[in-house]
């Protein structure tokens, strides 16, 4: 199973950093969960991921959301 | 309407709203500009003493109420904090001294760039420069930490102060000074600045406008989302002067600025280096602060005494140039914005190196894993 990354509450950059590092470890191919918290955080992932041309998903969770990203 | 679209169409009106204000009364080239404005409020409170920097400036106020009633309708509005927060009121302490040796945000000095002023140029490459240096700490895992939910209570307290202002503005009481001459006296009728000031207020709450994040964008993702905005703000600004025939081209003699250049390029240096690792920009910080972020708040407050403590004691630059206290000033803030990255960074590596070391003395403990959650 995925390990879900939990960026909620970190301010910018910091949740997009984490992503992107994680595809960076993932070599371009694989599967990356994150759970955010704010808007900023959600929209950064969603450019980097538009960006980096990785396909994404995003489930509203309470007061979180759950960003899964896979390529 | 697609992202993209919407941040270059905030930067222009940024960018007219600007020149349209300067036009109306505000200083030359500081049709908006954070630093300077949350200066002057601190002078019209009497926590600075000189009297040609003291207005509670209406844009202020008009930026808070803005994002904070978009942030209410689009339920943006979260009550979150508690990350650092001493570490983040010293920074924008700091920031604020840059800031004030440059003479502008970074907002200003895209708006000194489209009047032709060349110094705002260099201030841009130190503000590259600064920022720059402080991706190096967040690519090595600088964080001031994870913020919490807090009550709803606190969120509502930096809108309440900024009303309070809007009071004192409004009733202009004895105890509130307003400059007769200089900057301080110099602006546009109050209700056209509140009201551009909600403007930009809504517009930089949904595109979350900011040039220090823009520029780390750029440098971490080869992400130009937010610099659309500020090459917007410049470009519209920038026709905005020529027509008016405020376009001047050079160094010397360029309105509310120096032409020093070492100090020009190390103060945003500062500014740079220390917002990058608060997350953004003072606007952005006032943003957030409106937005419920009560981190923000407390670096506006950081701000705040800043700017008081600069022209207290002489570290703010003027037309003249940058007086020698005010260049100590700068270093002494280098130095500290330096140290406060380096230690994060060096505590938080030897926390991870223990807590490996820990793992195989609490198997199955998922409360050691840090920021994974399963």
């Amino acid at each position: 199973m995925t390990e879900i990354k939990d960026a909620r509450g970190l301010a910018c950059p910091e949740p997009v950093l984490m992503v992107k590092n994680e595809i960076d470890k993932l070599g371009g191919r694989g599967t990356i969960k994150v759970l955010v918290n704010t808007v900023a955080a959600k929209e950064n992932i969603s450019r980097l991921a538009k960006n980096q041309q990785w396909s994404i998903t995003i489930i509203e969770e309470g007061e979180d959301w759950l960003i899964t990203l896979s390529k | 309407m697609n992202n993209k679209v919407s941040i270059i169409i905030t930067g222009a009106i940024v960018g007219a709203l600007a020149i349209l204000l300067v036009k109306l009364g505000n200083p030359q080239n500081m049709g908006i500009c954070i630093a300077c404005f949350l200066r002057d409020i601190t002078g019209a409170l009497g926590l600075q003493q000189v009297n040609t920097v003291q207005y509670i400036r209406p844009e202020i106020l008009g930026l808070v109420i803005g994002a904070f009633a978009t942030s209410v309708i689009s339920k943006d509005f979260r009550v979150w904090g508690g990350s650092s927060t001493f570490t983040r009121f010293i920074l924008g302490f700091f920031v604020m001294f840059g800031m004030l040796v440059f003479l502008g945000c970074p907002l200003r000095m895209i708006l000194r760039m489209s009047a032709g002023d060349l110094n705002a140029l260099v201030g841009l490459l130190g503000l590259v420069a600064g920022v720059s240096l402080g991706t190096v700490f967040l690519r090595k895992g600088f964080t001031l930490g994870q913020a919490v939910i807090q009550n709803k209570s606190n969120g509502y307290m930096f809108p309440a102060v900024i009303l309070i202002l809007l009071i004192l503005l409004l009733a202009a009481p004895a105890f509130i000074y307003f400059s007769q001459q200089g900057p301080g006296s110099m602006h546009a009728p109050l209700a056209i600045s509140l009201g551009a000031g909600i403007i930009i207020g809504v517009l930089a709450q949904r595109t979350r406008l900011c040039l220090i994040g823009g520029i780390r964008d750029l440098i971490l993702f080869k992400e130009l989302y937010m610099l659309y905005g500020f090459i917007a703000i410049f470009v519209v600004a920038l026709v905005g002067n020529i027509l008016m025939g405020n376009f001047h081209l050079g160094l010397a003699g360029q309105p509310i600025a120096h032409n020093d250049g070492l100090w020009n390029f190390l103060g945003m240096a500062l500014g740079g280096f220390g917002c990058v690792l608060l997350g953004g920009c003072p606007l952005r910080q006032l943003i957030a602060a409106s937005e419920g972020n009560t981190d923000s708040a407390v670096t506006i407050t950081g701000l705040l005494l800043g700017a008081a403590f600069a022209h207290n004691f002489g570290l703010a630059a003027g037309t003249k140039g940058v007086p020698v206290p005010g260049q100590v000033a700068v270093v002494i803030g280098l130095i500290v914005v330096g140290a406060i990255a380096f230690f994060n960074v060096y505590f938080n590596i030897k926390t991870q190196k223990s807590s490996r070391r820990e793992v195989p003395f609490n198997d199955g403990n998922k409360g050691c894993e840090g920021s994974s959650l399963s």
